[in-house]
């Protein structure tokens, strides 16, 4: 009897602990290994420096030498794309994690307690979500002056408000569950109740969320830094080298092209990958 | 000896937006220790409010004590702080709920389910409260009880987790354990085992029970005493056998006749015409005249005490005695 239990796979669930994969997660894993094998090991193995202004090599086409071509400036823009994707991917990390965790906390306070502390928080949140997210986040920019830091700002301000409506929803119906109903029946504190038995269960939506946000940040950043708001040149990034190259878009073409390229396989990357995970961290029975 | 516990005179009013609804009305009753007490009624005749307010937990509800005392172990649980009332519960009163299935956190495996109040209340070392919780899984009868430690809660079946709810009620032992319902949503076999456990386990643990349900069966099966509730109010309390044999309270001898497996097996069942009333505008005097089969004029307008009969039988009802007519 023991022997058979043993051996059914639903006994011994610490070494199931491997998620089984689902094609978008694999797909969207693979895209992403990718990614940042090339965002990190690219730079070291090119001969070229993304900074480095070689006017006798300006404006080649791609070829054998610059797989990508160079720009008007004679810079390899593979090299600049790959360092590029560097700075683009850590902007977009924090600019995810920090909403993701402030939003997080507020929602879950606010849904757990309600009351008058759900009441002030959400208004919080309404006022912020009445403004345009473009709007918001140029304003604060433009305020603070162009630069790394006061984005990370912006957007941590500005888009907190989303994990904080999607979380408070969840703990709100997970609030009224039995589960909650009896860890509080068993006398637990209301932190260890937050964390262990609501979280777990209320995260997942913001989790996906956070993967969707990752894709909207990258073009958000992109977006600003096209409009000089955002990562300041020289720096190589994504928005400002599409910027640049527009002047000669009809000349050279690759300048504006392959940033470009590289803006939309991260966004599908990550919406595979948000995919795949819904599909892996909704809810078991 | 002084009852365990001793709820007198409680009322449980939750507010709405119309009017506050008094969901348990003036209710009294006493469990002694290692005593199996049962309080049985159809659905929104208080039980469950009677039992939230004894933990003084309503689900997040706008539900209010406004009048009453709840005596346990010495001490009035109603006049308790927050932060005491959390020390009380699960260390000392602890709650099984009806719907196994959603009463465990799906998250968490089953063991640290079981071993978190341990770690919480006893202050034992991890280690320590993973051996205490595949004693307890044991003591529960879950089967090869160290590997299903680890399984999470989709893994078990619905009488399996009622099991494990058990095993974390006892966990800390409690003195008194309050089921609602704990079987209403098993199999008839399952039921049967999950009683016999919850029976076995008053004897071992010393512990009294509170056993709320609808089903008279359940109360025949393990109750010492029990009280009827209806709408709010306790209508009649005696020790089980006396209720059975002779029950006063027109209620609960509807209740009784709406039971199938009676002595005359070609008779149909009777059920109580009408539904219970609406809390939040009863009917006045005894709230049960509109659907009583014996009711006089005077049953309008007055409402009847609890009155003893003989001794620990005690029926509220102007018209105790008469036969239905």
């Amino acid at each position: 009897m023991t022997t058979t239990i043993t051996e059914t796979p639903t006994a011994s669930p610490r070494q199931r602990r491997l998620p089984r994969l689902n094609p978008p997660l694999t797909a969207g894993l693979a895209m992403l290994v990718i990614l940042l094998a090339a965002v990190l090991l690219g730079p070291l193995f090119s001969p070229y420096d993304p900074l480095k202004v070689d006017f006798a090599e300006a404006l080649r086409p791609p070829g054998a030498v610059h797989w990508f071509g160079t720009d008007n400036l004679g810079r390899d823009v593979l090299t600049r794309v790959l360092a590029a994707g560097l700075v683009d991917l850590q902007i977009a990390t924090v600019c995810v994690v920090l909403p993701f965790l402030i939003g997080s906390t507020v929602g879950a306070v606010a849904g757990y307690f309600g009351g008058l502390t759900d009441r002030i928080l959400m208004r919080i949140v309404d006022i912020l979500w009445a403004f345009p997210f473009y709007v918001l986040v140029i304003a604060i920019v433009g305020t603070l002056g162009p630069s790394t830091g006061n984005m990370y700002l912006a957007f941590t301000l500005v888009v907190w408000i989303s994990f904080a409506r999607i979380v408070r929803g969840e703990v709100l119906s997970v609030r009224q569950s039995e589960y909650v109903m009896a860890a509080r029946l068993l006398g637990y504190s209301h932190l260890r109740i937050i964390l262990r038995h609501v979280l777990p269960n209320a995260i997942t939506p913001a989790i996906v969320y956070a993967m969707a946000d990752v894709v909207l940040t990258i073009l958000a950043v992109t977006a600003l830094s096209f409009l000089g708001l955002g990562v300041q040149p020289p720096t190589p990034e994504w928005g400002v080298m599409i910027a640049d190259g527009r002047n000669f878009i009809f000349d050279a073409w690759w300048i504006s092209t392959f940033p470009g390229f590289a803006i939309i396989y991260t966004g599908i990357a990550f919406t595979l990958l948000g995919d795949g995970l819904d599909d892996l961290l909704r809810p078991k029975g | 000896m002084a009852p365990l516990l001793s709820v007198r005179d409680l009322v449980t009013v939750f507010e709405s937006k119309t009017r506050p609804v008094q969901a348990v009305d003036s209710v009294s009753f006493e469990i002694r220790e290692g005593e199996v007490f049962g309080l049985v009624g159809e659905s929104g005749c208080g039980k469950s409010a009677t039992c939230r307010s004894i933990l003084r937990l309503f689900a997040g509800a706008p539900a209010r004590i406004t009048g009453g005392t709840i005596e346990f172990a010495g001490r009035d649980l109603t006049c308790l702080s927050e932060a005491e009332m959390t020390r009380v519960r699960g260390r000392e009163i602890a709650m099984v709920f009806q719907d196994p299935m959603t009463s465990l956190n799906p998250t968490m495996r089953v063991g640290d389910q079981i071993a978190e109040g341990l770690i919480r209340h006893e202050s034992i070392g991890r280690r320590a409260a993973r051996l205490e919780a595949i004693e307890l899984l044991k003591q529960v009868g879950v089967p090869s009880a160290e590997q299903r430690l680890d399984s999470w809660p989709h893994e078990f079946s619905g009488g399996m987790r009622q099991r494990v709810l058990i095993a974390i009620a006892l966990a800390c032992r409690p003195k008194l354990l309050i089921a609602d319902e704990p079987t209403t949503a098993l199999d008839v076999t399952i039921q049967d085992q999950i009683l016999k456990l919850i029976l076995r386990l008053r004897e071992q643990y010393g512990m009294s029970v509170l056993l709320v349900t609808h089903d008279l069966g359940v109360v025949a099966q393990t109750c010492d005493r029990v009280a009827t509730m209806y709408a709010g109010r306790i209508v009649e309390t005696a020790e089980t056998p006396s209720l059975f044999a002779r029950p006063l309270h027109p209620y609960t001898i509807a209740l009784l006749n709406s039971l199938p497996g009676g002595k005359k097996r070609s008779e149909p069942l009777q059920p109580i015409g009408g539904a219970p009333p609406n809390l939040a505008d009863p009917p006045p005097g005894c709230r049960f005249h509109p659907r009583c089969s014996i009711a006089v004029e005077a049953c309008r307008s007055t409402a009847p005490a609890l009155l003893p009969v003989d001794a620990p039988h005690r029926v509220a009802c102007l018209r105790r005695g008469a036969e239905p007519s």
